[in-house]
């Protein structure tokens, strides 16, 4: 059979132009070589800055900012469409090969409707009228199992769901009835019990059409779900390519082997001890709303423990995390600390209360000065609540930074300088500065790659060993949750649903929410997509 | 009640009260100008019994509040008083010239509003390019030149070297619609050269900003063409900032330009208010002021609920 898509020897290089240096040369993907076959899905795996999302690109001839590609053929359909000058990329684009992006959120325009830019590709390249065009559209929002297809292309992006933009997006891109349809990491940004869905919706929507497809993810066991092949790549080098159940179940090379092996942390979980911190019937909303985001919240944290609060987005965890910190004071409810009853306001609360609870961000950038060193970053708190200086401060910041295991030569650097990683390790040690007892991590491992992730849960779990520091660990992943909690709160919609020591919440009988939580997490098989879905008892919330 | 309406309720309102704000600081700041209407009128012929006789019969021996009430109440009903160098009745006054200043002002602003956001998206498409370069350094050597320079120049260009126009533009009531186009040609000239970089600038910036977002790689990705992508995808996402900078720069057409109707002597509100300062007109240039500060407050309202509307979020809640 010819090959749809057939990309030989890929090179694509670009040129970064860091402030005050000369222009950085960067080869990001080198001498990759990949085909698709009409109607087959491949799928390409690995960690960010592997190159995957540029080669799904490239499958467009489309370079992000000052991408180029400079080397080998990609032939769409036999010609080679690297060659190809503006219009004649214009005319291919949107019509033989569209895209589905990893945020349909950011992905769609928030001032149209949406019936609107799903149609718009069918009447730019003139493939259908308007009303046959719209009628394919609601026949797609059907197949897709968005709710009242008819009427669904009237609104505007904000109006619907992630989950229902992402299925938008999909029908978008099927909609010009195209060869090939390049998914970016469609379900990444989902709640794991909203990806299952999205996932099913697309895979049934790629095999009654037809469509070739290439699917981009960091996760193995969503590509395992629907991918024919899959290519391995790393450092924008292919590690290993070969069909799906090879690559999952008799990996060949070594990078490829510790992608599937499950996660190795391996934390026993400790007894109950004095909490720390309790909070008791907590319910709070936020200003100028009518709706408790959190209703009748009752959990412990015990001293040196970690209790991890699991739900999927809109459950009220971040929110509980911000009444914790005073930061939305409840409307009902008390925190003791320590034994005593913290004030429900963060500005009538003493420094010594404000130092003994301190936050880590998911977004390790956005919570840094990046106009700060890290050695200020680090100092801030030291000099805050200890009153240090001098030399006393800098040896502290040397202590603090080894213990989050980067070494001496960091203090002078700026967050621009420093991986994802080494940024939410520097996040870790602006947090233990203050000697906290209790630290709210939130969603801390969530943007992170899941080796580098493995690296940061395991120097959290080494620093609680050490200094005896409390975590409250916000999360949506499961897998994280077994490595890292002592006791676990599951929370649907404001409520705490379970709650309870690890080996209990995690051990059958379910309650419906905690069980839908617990199958949503995708397993490294094939075929397990199907057989969770027939066995669901409640359909996933919110999409 | 749908939120919009409320919004444009409440924006009027707030509108209204600024307004009423406006008029004491205007009425305290002509009452701390030195000397008072009576001295003004009497000059150097005053005596101690003229002044306070004339002070009696304008009311200006009551205090301050008493009066700032008693001309409120007046100019709520469009009684704006009389003008005191020449009795003329000052709301008569300021209807005509109104005319000449908003005729004016809307010339300018149909010419120069959607030139400056064609060249804006024009030089958005090429941004950095060519296009760009000439576009940008045109508009930002036009508004460089003093306004008079400006004027200056456009007159000897039109009216010597290529003599076409007349370099005073005088109106009259009575004449025809044409006629006074043909008559405001050059100044009309001048104000779009003057208010053009701005707006060009806001729109390109404007466009630029949007441009990151990933929706227009998405319209990229469709095959869209670089100028259909900036039309139908950026452009409606760029409208409030737009709209804020346009409606500056009209209210500047309408209440800024009495330099311009200075050199074409022009006969509009702008050329009578700073007559009248000098003179210390002190009732007609309250009025004006208040005029002038109706204008801003009103396009800037305007401004906001435009910005408002075009956001869909505000316009189709959840």
């Amino acid at each position: 059979m010819a090959d749809l898509l057939t990309i030989k020897n890929l090179r694509i290089e670009a040129t970064a132009y860091p402030p005050g240096e000369a222009p950085k040369h960067l080869v990001l993907v080198d001498d990759v070589s990949v085909s698709v076959q009409k109607g087959r899905v491949l799928g390409l795996i690995g960690e960010s800055g592997a190159g995957k999302s540029t080669i799904g690109l490239a499958a467009m001839s489309y370079g992000r900012g000052g991408v180029r590609l400079t080397g080998g053929q990609v032939l769409l359909n036999g010609r080679d469409i690297r060659t190809a000058d503006a219009s004649g990329l214009r005319s291919l684009r949107g019509r033989e090969v569209t895209y589905v992006a990893q945020s349909a959120a950011a992905a769609f325009n928030p001032a149209k409707r949406l019936m609107a830019q799903v149609i718009e590709t069918c009447l730019l390249h003139r493939l259908m009228t308007k009303e046959q065009a719209e009628a394919r559209a609601v026949e797609l929002f059907a197949k897709l199992g968005l709710p009242n297809p008819e009427t669904f292309g009237q609104r505007y992006p904000h109006q619907v769901s992630g989950g229902q933009l992402q299925r938008a997006m999909t029908a978008m891109a099927l909609c010009p009835k195209p060869d090939l349809v390049i998914f970016d990491e469609p379900t990444t940004a989902l709640d794991v019990t909203t990806q299952i869905d999205v996932l099913a919706a697309i895979k049934e929507a790629i095999r009654d059409t037809g469509v070739a497809a290439i699917y981009i993810t960091h996760d193995l066991a969503v590509v395992a779900q629907v991918a024919d092949d899959i290519l391995v790549l790393r450092h924008g080098k292919a590690v290993e390519y070969g069909a799906t159940d090879q690559i999952i179940s008799a990996p060949v090379q070594d990078y490829t082997q510790a992608l599937v092996s499950v996660r190795s942390i391996d934390h026993a979980e400790k007894t109950d001890a004095t909490p720390i911190l309790r909070a008791t019937g907590i319910t709070a909303r936020y200003r100028g709303t009518d709706f408790d985001v959190l209703q009748d919240i009752t959990v412990d944290v015990a001293a040196g423990q970690t209790l991890a609060i699991v739900g999927e987005s809109g459950s009220g965890k971040s929110t509980l995390a911000r009444v914790i910190t005073g930061l939305l004071p409840a409307r009902a409810g008390q925190i003791t600390f320590d034994g005593r009853t913290l004030s429900p306001d963060l500005a009538t609360r003493s420094k010594d209360d404000l130092r003994q609870v301190q936050m880590i961000y998911q977004m390790a950038d956005t919570a840094m000065n990046p106009r700060q060193t890290v050695g200020t970053i680090i100092g801030r708190p030291l000099e805050f609540y200890f009153g240090l200086k001098g030399e006393a401060k800098r040896a502290r910041v040397q202590e603090l930074l080894d213990q989050i295991e980067m070494g001496a030569g960091f203090e002078n650097r700026y967050p621009a300088e420093l991986s994802g990683g080494q940024k939410q390790r520097v996040c870790i040690a602006r947090a233990l500065a203050a000697k906290p007892k209790l630290i709210l991590c939130d969603e801390v491992t969530s943007a992170l790659d899941p080796l580098v992730a493995d690296g940061i849960l395991k120097l959290l779990l080494n620093l609680q060993a050490q200094e005896g520091v409390a975590y409250l660990f916000i999360t949506h992943d499961l897998a994280t949750v077994k490595a890292i909690a002592d006791k676990i709160a599951v929370m649907y919609r404001g409520k705490v649903v379970r709650y309870g020591q690890k080996s209990d919440v995690l051990a059958p009988p379910f309650d419906d929410y905690t069980d839908l939580l617990l199958s949503s997490v995708p397993e490294m098989k094939t075929g397990w997509l199907e057989s969770v879905l027939k066995t669901r008892k409640m359909a996933s919330a919110g999409n | 009640m749908h939120p919009i309406i409320k919004l444009v309720v409440q924006r009027i309102a707030l509108g209204l009260l600024l307004l009423l704000a406006v008029s004491v600081v205007i009425f305290l700041g002509v009452e701390m100008l030195p000397g008072d209407t009576a001295q003004a009128i009497l000059g150097q012929s005053a005596t101690a019994e003229s002044l306070a006789n004339l002070r009696e019969s304008l009311g200006l021996n009551q205090n301050a509040p008493t009066r700032y009430f008693k001309w409120l109440g007046h100019a709520l009903q469009g009684d704006l008083g009389k003008a005191l160098t020449n009795q003329q009745d000052i709301a008569h006054a300021i209807g005509q010239r109104l005319g000449n200043t908003l005729f004016l002002a809307v010339c300018a602003g149909v010419i120069a509003v959607p030139l400056a956001i064609a060249l804006g998206l024009i030089a958005a498409r090429y941004n950095g390019r060519w296009p760009d370069k000439v576009i940008s350094g045109v508009t930002l050597a036009t508004i460089s030149l003093p306004e008079f320079v400006a004027a200056y120049f456009v007159i000897y260009l039109l009216t010597q070297v290529i003599p076409i126009l007349q370099p005073v533009s005088m109106v009259f009531p009575g004449m025809g619609f044409f006629e006074k186009l043909h008559a405001v040609a050059l100044p009309v000239i001048v104000l779009v050269m003057v208010v053009l970089a701005h707006m060009m600038r806001m729109t390109r910036a404007a466009i630029l900003n949007v441009m990151q977002s990933a929706y227009i790689e998405t319209a990229e990705l469709k095959g869209l063409s670089p100028m259909q992508v900036i039309w139908r995808h950026a452009l409606p996402n760029a409208v409030a900032p737009i709209i804020s900078v346009v409606v500056i720069n009209l209210a500047y057409l309408v209440v800024g330009v009495v330099v311009v109707e200075v050199v074409f002597s022009y006969n509009a509100l702008g050329q009578y208010l700073v007559d009248h300062v000098a003179k210390r007109d002190l009732p007609v240039v309250q009025a004006v002021g208040i005029i002038f500060a109706a204008v801003y407050i009103g396009l800037n309202i305007l401004a906001d609920l435009i910005g408002i509307i075009a956001n869909p979020r505000l316009r189709h809640p959840k």
